[in-house]
Formats: structure tokens, sequence, C-alpha cells
């Protein structure tokens, strides 16, 4: 078990290196840099020199490939360069962005579980039932609509006409992080559940929920005991992957509610061409995806002894 | 009831699910060819021009000769969804279509040859997915300047390996099926196996994740574009047409809800269209 982990780990090599360079020849590729856009942003008009001179200190005339290895190299050194626009040290910028993306991802996650499973399991066992047909209704609206629409009918229904919330997140905030993890809950949830009831109902049409039924076992009893166990994997593979792509800061809702967390970050400094930032950025995101995975893939190791790890190739 | 009669009565109540799930299918392929036809004329449907300005009826609400009311600029909000529609559909079908058919080609090819080229084209496309998808999307869009069409290339980059790592899978468990030894023994072309016994036969999968994937990416597109990153302002999409009335919400609420609205009925046709596709394609129901 420990073997195969440490093994899947080293893959995070490979995929990281290629993952950086390709960010940063893309960045290069992308013409304008952090001294244009500063330039842009403040409206100044700078003589060339004093441009040049700029991107001499930040290395940006020399060639992507010495500026690549020589980012490499002191990164390899534990040394992940400052930021073009604040100048701060990136890694002490990138900690600091992290608290408001974990309480985000993990009150929507608790949304989406409070809401998703209950309502799954309902719409299963009552399938066909007026009920079930509403949640799945509930459950296709959801699965329509675009997460930026949601986010400004939440901030017209619950901030501005109902002044329940604030409209901006000012601070990171118990409060503030509502709207967006309704938001992000809303969508999580509609996919959620349909996976939930399809999973609960393929475990309902089994032998053995007939055979509880015939011993005399009262159904929440196998509910509860049978059917919820193995429906888990489904669940917790669902949940990981969100998990997953909600560190990884969800760039639209983070920017919509303006919340300083990991993906408004990411987009102010993709404006900015703020190479360091972004490439912290792509590492994190690389790293997420492999662990994710592992993690998905040995919870179905514990989840279903059956399963054996690395039995089967890819 | 003899086990005939029993088994009679199960295929009939089959038949009535088939032709029902026809009839769905039927009903939604109209609608979604209908909002098709609508992006193709929608030079010719809209009432006004939707670009033309017209700032001494600026921020009109919804009114018989407006039916949607007017935008900041005085535009006619119905035209502009309706022309809106041709940006937003057709630019997710071509991406649709070209992400399924490019990443499938690979998938079978990789599926089919194995190898080295196999195991580089998957670190490839662990590559592809382990990069963030919106944010490599914003990257491309940055590089080659806004507009619609980057948006497409930029979310087709981040989409493909989905198609080939189905692709593969599939290809991989039909190779060891008796038909294509037979085939490979009659002296067959790798290239003729691969197009006429294996794409054949995989097509059921890559089609439904490819029906239901187009109102996925219709929802991606316009969230680039309502980050300013598809789309560029003057055109009619509904992403940035949402984006450019947000501010206005809370006083003129129908500059957002019109392509907000017009957003969730298109995505809502696909994805309906989409389902029961699958559920046509399902061996479960055609059993008969």
């Amino acid at each position: 078990m420990r073997k195969y982990a440490f093994r899947r780990l080293l893959q995070l090599i490979p995929i990281l290196f290629a993952i950086t360079f390709l960010s940063y020849g893309m960045m290069r590729i992308a013409g304008s840099d952090v001294v244009t856009q500063k330039m842009e942003n403040t409206g100044q008009i700078l003589s060339e020199d004093k441009l040049n001179a700029a991107r001499e200190q930040l290395g940006l005339d020399k060639p992507f490939l010495t500026q690549y290895f020589v980012w490499l190299g002191k990164l390899l050194h534990g040394d992940m360069g400052n930021s073009y626009v604040s100048s701060l040290p990136v890694f002490d910028t990138f900690i600091s962005k992290l608290p408001a993306t974990l309480l985000l991802t993990v009150t929507s996650i608790l949304l989406t579980i409070i809401i998703s499973i209950p309502l799954g399991i309902l719409s299963a066992v009552k399938q066909n039932t007026i009920m079930d047909y509403l949640i799945r209704l509930c459950s296709f609206i959801g699965n329509s609509l675009p997460n930026f629409f949601v986010s400004l009918l939440l901030m017209y229904f619950l901030a501005i006409r109902l002044r329940i919330f604030p409209v901006i997140a000012k601070e990171v905030s118990l409060k503030s992080v509502a709207m967006p993890a309704i938001t992000l809950a809303i969508a999580m949830s509609a996919k959620y559940l349909r996976q939930v009831r399809a999973t609960v109902l393929d475990e309902l049409s089994k032998d053995y929920v007939a055979g509880a039924k015939a011993r005399g076992v009262k159904f929440s009893v196998t509910l509860w005991k049978s059917i919820m166990k193995a429906s888990l994997v489904t669940i917790i593979t669902l949940l990981m992957l969100s998990v997953g792509n909600l560190l990884g800061g969800t760039a639209i809702v983070e920017s919509i509610f303006m919340w300083d967390g990991v993906g408004k970050m990411a987009v102010d400094a993709i404006s900015m061409r703020d190479y360091p930032i972004i490439q912290a950025y792509v590492m994190w995101m690389a790293i997420i995806y492999v662990v994710v995975n592992l993690l998905t893939d040995l919870s179905y190791r514990f989840l279903d002894p059956r399963i054996r790890l690395g039995g089967v190739k890819q | 009831m003899s086990e005939k009669q029993n088994k009679n009565v199960t295929v009939r109540v089959q038949k009535i699910k088939k032709n029902h799930i026809k009839q769905k299918l039927a009903f939604f392929l109209i609608l979604a060819i209908g909002l098709v036809v609508l992006a193709v004329f929608s030079e010719h449907l809209c009432p006004y021009d939707p670009y033309a300005q017209d700032l001494a009826s600026a921020l009109q609400p919804p009114s018989l000769q407006h039916p949607m009311g007017t935008d900041t600029y005085g535009r006619d909000m119905l035209s502009r969804v309706i022309s809106g529609a041709r940006a937003s559909i057709f630019s997710t079908f071509i991406l649709v279509a070209v992400i399924s058919v490019l990443g499938t080609a690979v998938g079978v090819c990789c599926g089919y040859f194995g190898g080295a080229a196999d195991a580089v084209m998957m670190r490839i496309s662990d590559v592809c997915l382990a990069f963030p998808g919106l944010v490599f999307a914003m990257a491309i869009a940055a590089i080659l300047g806004g507009g619609i069409q980057n948006a497409v290339i930029a979310l087709a980059v981040v989409s493909w390996p989905k198609y080939s790592r189905i692709a593969r899978g599939q290809t991989l468990a039909l190779k060891e099926e008796p038909y294509i030894h037979a085939a490979i023994l009659a002296g067959d072309s790798s290239g003729q196996i691969m197009l006429r016994h294996i794409l054949p036969n995989m097509l059921g999968p890559v089609l439904v994740t490819a029906m239901l994937d187009i109102g996925t990416m219709m929802m991606e597109l316009a969230g680039l574009s309502f980050l300013g990153l598809g789309a560029q302002i003057p055109m009619a999409e509904w992403g940035s047409m949402m984006s450019s009335g947000r501010s206005m919400i809370q006083t003129y609420p129908w500059v957002v809800l019109s392509p907000g609205i017009a957003i969730f009925i298109s995505v809502a046709i696909f994805n309906l269209l989409g389902d029961t596709v699958r559920d046509y394609l399902d061996p479960k129901n055609s059993r008969s």
C-alpha cells in the first residue's frame, strides 16, 4: 500500500516539470508582460528605457529558457520568488489566500452533503412519486444554470432584496462565505443528487434487499446499514473530485463575490502576467490533481476490499 | 398466468417504454433543431438591429415595443438575445464536434496500438487534466487575444482528454473480441479495423458524452465570455451581455435576466436531449 502510494506520488515529478514549463511557455507567448500591464493600468506613459530597465530588474529581458531554468533552480532551493506586482514572497502570498479557499471548500461541501444525500435517497426510495419528480426537477434546473447566473440571482435576492448577506465579501467570515458557498453547492448538489439516486436505485434492485425484507428486517435498517454503505463508494469519489476542484479555487465565483481566495489570485495574476504567482498556482493544481486521484483510489480499496491496488494496468 | 404470457407482457411493457423514449427523443430533437434554426437565421429574425444604439430609449423596461426591454445603449434586448444564440450555439457545436472527433481518434489509436505512443499520449492527457481547466483556457485566450474563437480553442485543449480516455477504454475492451482477431486474420489493415470494426461499436458512449457535453460547454463558453476572455464587448453573446449588465441587476434586472434565461433554456434543452439519447441507447431499454 505504502509502496503503491509512493510510486503514484513519484508521477507528480514529471507532471510538475511539464506543467510548469508549459505555463511558463504560454505566458511568454502571451506577448504582454507585467511591465506593460502595470503601465496600462496606471495610465502613465513611460519611456522605452525605463520599461527596459524594469524588465531587466525582473530578469524578463533574458531568453525564455534561461528564465525558466533560473526559476527552476531557485525553486529547487526552496525559493518560489517574489510576486512581480506586490514584490511580496510568492509562498507567503499563496499561503495567505489559502484559508479563504479552504473555508469556501468546507462550507460548500458540507452544504452539498446536507442537501444531496438525503434528497437523493428520498428520491430513490420514493421512485416515480410526485416527491421524486419534484426533486429531479430541482436537480435538473440546478444542472442547467451557469454558476455566474446563480451568483447574480443570489446577489439580487439574498443581498439586495432581502439584505440577509453582504453583497461583497469584505472579510473572511461565515456570513460572507454563505453566498459563494450556496452558489457552488447548488451546482454540486444537482449533480450529486442524480448520482446518489442512481446508486441507491441500483442497490435497491439487488437480491439482498429483497432477502432482508423476506427475513423481516426493517427497511430503515437495510437502508442505513447496507444500502448506504454500498453507495458510499460513489459518493466519496464524487466528493473527492469536487474537493479537488474547489481547492483550486473557483475562478468565476470567487471573482464575482470578491472572495479573496486562490481562484481570484490566479485570475488577477493572469491578467497582470505575474509569472511567479501563476507558477505557484499551476503547481498547486497539479499537486491537488495527483493527490486527489491517489486518495480516491486508496479510498476505493478501503471501502471495497475486493479492489486490488495496481492490479490492473492504468 | 403462464410463463409465456408473462414474457409477452414484459416485451410489451418494454415496447411501450421504447416508444415513449422515441417520442421524447423526437420532441427534444425538434426543440434543439428549432434552436439551431433560430441561430442560423438570427439575422433575419431580430426585430431590431442588435447593434443599433439609441440612447434616447436606453434602459426601458419590457414593453410591447421591446419585449425584453433595452440595455444601457438603448439596444433592443430581444434582438441581442436572438443574435447571441448564434455565437453561443454555433461555437458550442464546433467545440464539441472538434473535441469529440479528435479525442476519439487519439483514444482509438492509443488503445489499438498501445506501446510508447500510448504511454506518451496518456501522460500528455494527464498534464491537460492536471492543468486548471478554466485557467488554462484563460491563458490561451490571453495569448490569442479575446474573441469567441479563442475561447473555443482554449476549451478544446483542456477538454479533449475526456473523450480519448473513453475511446481508449472501449478500444482496449473491443480489441480482444473474436471478430477483431478474425478481421486481422482476414488481412484487414489496422486502419480498416479501427474505422470499420472498432469505431462503429463504440460510437454509443462517445455520442452520449458529446450530447451531454453540449450543455456544459455552452455554460463554460459563456463563463469565459463573462470573465471577459471570450466574446468581446460589442458582440452580442449571452455571457458577456450578463457581465456588462451585472452592476445594473438592482435597478434594471431585465438586462441580466434576459440573456441568463436564454442560456438556461438552451442548456436545459440540450441536457434533456442528451439524457434522452442516453436512455435511447441504453441496452436495458432495447431488449425486445
